[in-house]
């Protein structure tokens, strides 16, 4: 599913962010990215999505081979797999529906099936009744909801969530975490990093804690580990 | 491409047009502004190149033959003269047209001259044209060089500092309006790429939902063609509504200076075509060059 092979990666500036992550995460796994802030989390994270390319080592998701992709395909690669960020990245002047619709257009998604997915996948996240608001019009909790469907409403085989719950207050995070755990269900693989200590040690799955670029602990059913 | 798509892409450039208003304003102000002052300049510049041209179609050496050369020798004359790659045409004129022809610009004062018939003071005379004038001189001092050439005219003292005038007014003419460009260019695309600098989320959720970055620029290649489109209307119909009605006002008053404007057709169709390609040209330069910058290409 996702695999890494003594991963390195340095950044222009000479900042290593990744030094040799070997790591292997099957599908439908839920995976819990914790270190302290600057440890590499989002540079693990951004690997994954070929938003950062390997320094060295090799990289595979979904049978593709990161290391060798063109830039021509990395759209190809992005297409099975959401992305969800902490700060939601909705477009505000277009509405709830169209943000999410946006992601089947822009793969020239027949139009018929575009309505289906994008209102199936709005009752998903509890939505369907707003989704003709525009994002501004909604809570934090909500435009979150929004972006996750966004990330799986072309049924990809992989999330990746970075922070999804930082700028949320815990009720509406622990919405989230529901969200995230009935499309876990359904088989799609979960990929989060997070800060939320109360969220890891109360729903558990395995950990995988990052410091200075290195993979620290991988555990199954893990807890955060650090204090706060 | 598929036609759907095409669709959605046109849709798309102009619903954003009408997001981005201001910005769209901006930009279509900076590229009305830049052409009107492209187009006005360019009026001028053409017109005075058609006058300095057709001062210069005027010039002409007048190949003065020797009284003394028989028919042979003016046919041998006129063979060098041949041989000369420089020149264009070659008119003789009998000493009998030429006395003709001085009579009448007398007109009746001319009438004088008549007695002079029997007694012809003046030479026959080979009228050479050059295929550039600016070879004039050039070309008449070779001609000075030939046998039964008693003189060469062509204006000496008068050809050389207009020739070099109209040289110097047309480079800066030139460097005007490559300037005037240039400035319009970096104008125009810094105000598209505010546009777009102001979309870089959503270029940036195109990129993340797995858009390739055609997809990604097509609409705003079609944006930068509206607004250099949009913003070459206004410089083309007040360039030409001023020619048409300035044409008439101004050519009456030059008629006497034996300066003839350029005709208002089909200049002003071709001008109108050349600002609108112009606008469509920067306006899609200016939108690829900044949407480039976050495709990561």
């Amino acid at each position: 599913m996702i695999e890494m092979q003594d991963v390195y990666k340095t950044y222009s500036n000479g900042v290593t962010a990744a030094s040799g992550l070997t790591v292997k995460i099957d599908q439908g796994e839920f995976v819990y990215v914790v270190g302290p802030s600057g440890a590499g989390k989002s540079t693990f994270i951004k690997l994954m999505y070929r938003e950062e390319k390997a320094t060295k080592g090799m990289i595979t998701v979904n049978g593709i081979n990161l290391s060798t992709l063109k830039n021509s395909k990395v759209p190809l690669l992005r297409r099975n797999i959401g992305v969800v960020f902490q700060d939601f990245k909705l477009l505000p002047n277009i509405t709830v529906y169209e943000n999410v619709a946006f992601a089947l257009e822009v793969i020239e998604e027949q139009p018929a099936a575009i309505k289906k997915k994008v209102m199936e996948t709005l009752d998903l996240v509890g939505l369907k009744h707003k989704a003709r608001m525009l994002p501004t019009e909604l809570s934090g909790g909500e435009q979150q909801r929004v972006a996750i469907a966004r990330s799986i409403v072309n049924s990809p085989k992989v999330v990746i969530a970075d922070e999804p719950t930082g700028n949320l207050d815990p009720d509406t995070s622990w919405e989230i975490m529901n969200i995230l755990a009935e499309i876990n269900l359904r088989g799609t693989t979960i990929v989060m990093a997070t800060h939320n200590k109360e969220v890891v040690n109360t729903i558990t799955h395995r950990v995988i804690a990052i410091e200075g670029g290195k993979i620290v602990r991988d555990v199954q059913k893990g807890d955060y580990g650090y204090e706060s | 491409m598929k036609a759907r798509t095409f669709r959605r892409h046109f849709r798309e450039s102009f619903k954003s047009l009408g997001r981005n208003g201001w910005m769209t304003f901006a930009s279509i102000s900076s590229v009305t502004v830049t052409l009107l002052l492209v187009g006005v300049f360019f009026v001028i510049m053409m017109n005075l190149n058609s006058v300095a041209t057709s001062i210069e179609k005027d010039v002409e050496i007048r190949v003065h033959i020797d009284i003394a050369a028989n028919d042979k020798d003016k046919e041998v004359l006129k063979q060098q003269l041949e041989q000369i790659p420089k020149i264009e045409s070659i008119v003789y004129s009998s000493k009998e047209q030429e006395l003709k022809s001085l009579i009448d610009s007398f007109g009746e004062e001319g009438e004088a001259f008549k007695l002079v018939e029997q007694e012809n003071p003046l030479n026959d005379v080979f009228v050479v044209k050059t295929k550039n004038p600016t070879d004039t001189v050039n070309v008449a001092g070779e001609i000075e060089e030939l046998k039964h050439v008693a003189s060469v005219k062509y204006g000496q003292g008068t050809v050389e500092p207009l020739f070099k005038f109209i040289k110097v007014s047309r480079n800066v003419g030139l460097i005007l309006i490559v300037g005037l460009l240039f400035t319009a260019m970096f104008l125009i695309s810094n105000t598209i790429k505010i546009t777009i600098l102001a979309r870089r989320n959503e270029i940036e959720i195109m990129r993340l939902v797995g858009a390739t970055n055609s997809f990604i620029r097509w609409p705003f290649f079609l944006e930068g063609l509206w607004l250099g489109i949009f913003g070459a209307i206004i410089p083309i119909a007040a360039v030409s509504t001023a020619y048409y009605y300035l044409f008439d006002i101004l050519q009456q008053k030059l008629a006497n200076n034996f300066i003839k404007l350029i005709e208002f057709n089909p200049f002003v169709y071709q001008l109108s075509a050349i600002l609108l390609i112009m606008g469509a040209a920067i306006g899609i330069w200016g939108s690829l060059m900044s949407v480039r910058k976050f495709l990561k290409v």
